[in-house]
């Protein structure tokens, strides 16, 4: 199984934005004649690629932002998401 | 963890229209024969005005929509083309251009890149530049898409063509996959041309034979493999035509529930194709688009399921199709409310079953089907 580097820096695919949609209530990530509605978590780690963070402190960055919710498990949702993410195309990293 | 925007509406309240399209003008320099533009197109004579324009992207902004299309005719023809592109932008819009690239040119390009233009899809008739003639009634076309799809990708922007396939260029799709291929497509279209507008008027010409359709799709999945083993990420989407289905598609995600199209002179319609359709759709100019969305008679005519006849009204499928395409049942029974004769259990299934056959025989040459252009669209005007 594929595995998530925390020295990785991921991006969205290039042309692809992210965007907070007040009318829908969520995040969405557009893309050309297509758009990916995010739940609440999908929407707050996409948020964090900022083409300079790595996975570690994107990790370390939502775990502060979430102190009520276990570290370990938050690191293991952005992994997952993270592979999942990537397998789909809608981020990439050099 | 993700839902899609491709499911289907089905009873309860209406949702925003989350899609916008803006025909900017039925104008174009090509002729298409399977232009899915109305075949009275040239009744239509004053274009909404820039500041007309505007206003509709800001309405249908405050409504939810957040993905637009700027489409035509050919949106390049408006030279307005790159302030309405900065203006949506603005608004928050996903914006794309749906363009043949005639019109477009390297320094139009960079003023479409500084006008915040998120996507521009490039259409190509075929891969050899004479059937790319034929089928567009212009012989230079083709040479000067071919130089803009490089530009457009080579000004940074996710390059997807659009290839429209027929009974008289499906059988050279490999040839125009590896020009896909050679030009550095991030993704392509293979989109077997539907039958509504122009194309319905040379479906003769243009249904492709059972034996063409599976032998393109073979051809397509060999690419597929083909472009793994290289590590090529190059996406292609294979549209089989309706035709050819034993279940219609759920047209537009359900009439009125995601899509609204914005017509050249401001008229309002469920998608592109529905203007030839026997009922009259508001305009821009005498309402506002919330008002035309949730409460006008035509959007809510073929909403949720109440208006639908049997074999769809029992049916358990259908939620999931919606009955199909309401043109499509227009144009083959003269009933927008049939079930669309797509679908094998439909009591006119035997018109499509009958165009199978029509397909398979003898057709017409390519020179002889009806160009797209003024002059032949004056005959439906008087009609």
């Amino acid at each position: 199984m594929a595995m998530i580097e925390s020295a990785t820096v991921y991006r969205l695919r290039p042309g692809w934005r992210l965007q907070w949609e007040q009318a829908q209530g969520r995040h969405v990530l557009l893309y050309p004649e297509g758009m990916v509605q995010l739940n609440d978590s999908a929407g707050a780690i996409l948020g964090q690629l900022d083409g300079q963070r790595d996975v570690a402190s994107l990790v370390a960055n939502l775990q502060a932002q979430f102190p009520d919710a276990p570290a370990a498990a938050i690191e293991q949702d952005v992994h997952e998401f993270l592979l999942d993410a990537a397998r789909q195309g809608w981020i990439q990293h050099d | 963890m993700t839902d899609r925007t491709d499911t289907v509406a089905v009873n309860g309240a209406t949702g925003a229209p989350l899609w916008l399209l803006a025909e900017l003008t039925y104008r174009c320099p090509l002729q298409c024969v399977y232009c899915s533009n109305p075949l009275d197109f040239a009744a239509v004579e004053e274009e909404l005005t820039t500041a007309e324009w505007i206003e509709v992207l800001t309405q249908a902004r405050a409504m939810g929509a957040v993905q637009m299309g700027f489409s035509g005719g050919e949106p390049l023809v408006r030279r307005d083309l790159e302030e309405l592109v900065a203006e949506a932008r603005r608004l928050g819009f996903y914006t794309n251009l749906i363009t043949s690239g005639l019109g477009l040119d390297e320094a139009r390009i960079e003023a479409l890149r500084e006008a915040g233009l998120d996507h521009i899809q490039i259409s190509l008739q075929a891969a050899d530049p004479d059937v790319a003639a034929a089928v567009a009634g212009s012989p230079k076309a083709h040479a000067k898409k071919l130089a803009m799809a490089r530009a457009v990708k080579a000004a940074g922007y996710p390059m997807v063509l659009n290839v429209v396939l027929h009974r008289h260029n499906i059988d050279r799709i490999d040839e125009i996959i590896a020009l896909c291929d050679e030009l550095g497509a991030d993704a392509v279209e293979l989109a077997n041309c539907q039958m509504y507008g122009w194309a319905h008027l040379n479906r003769e010409g243009l249904l492709p034979s059972r034996e063409q359709l599976e032998a393109a799709e073979a051809t397509t999945a060999r690419w597929r493999e083909r472009l793994a083993e290289r590590g090529r990420d190059m996406r292609l989407l294979f549209v089989v035509p309706d035709y050819y289905g034993e279940r219609p598609k759920a047209c537009m995600g359900g009439w009125g529930s995601i899509f609204m199209t914005v017509a050249p002179d401001g008229a309002v319609l469920p998608c592109h194709s529905a203007r030839m359709l026997p009922m009259r759709f508001p305009n821009v100019r005498d309402h506002g688009l919330r008002e035309i969305w949730y409460d006008s008679e035509p959007f809510n005519r073929y909403r949720g399921d109440a208006w639908m006849q049997e074999p769809c009204r029992s049916c358990d499928e259908r939620h999931k199709d919606v009955g199909g395409c309401r043109c499509q049942a227009y144009l083959l029974t003269g009933d927008a409310a049939a079930t669309d004769p797509v679908c094998s259990l439909s009591p006119d299934h035997h018109l499509i079953e009958a165009a199978r056959r029509e397909a398979n025989a003898a057709s017409p040459a390519m020179e002889t089907l009806t160009l797209r252009n003024v002059h032949e669209s004056q005959v439906f005007c008087r009609q």
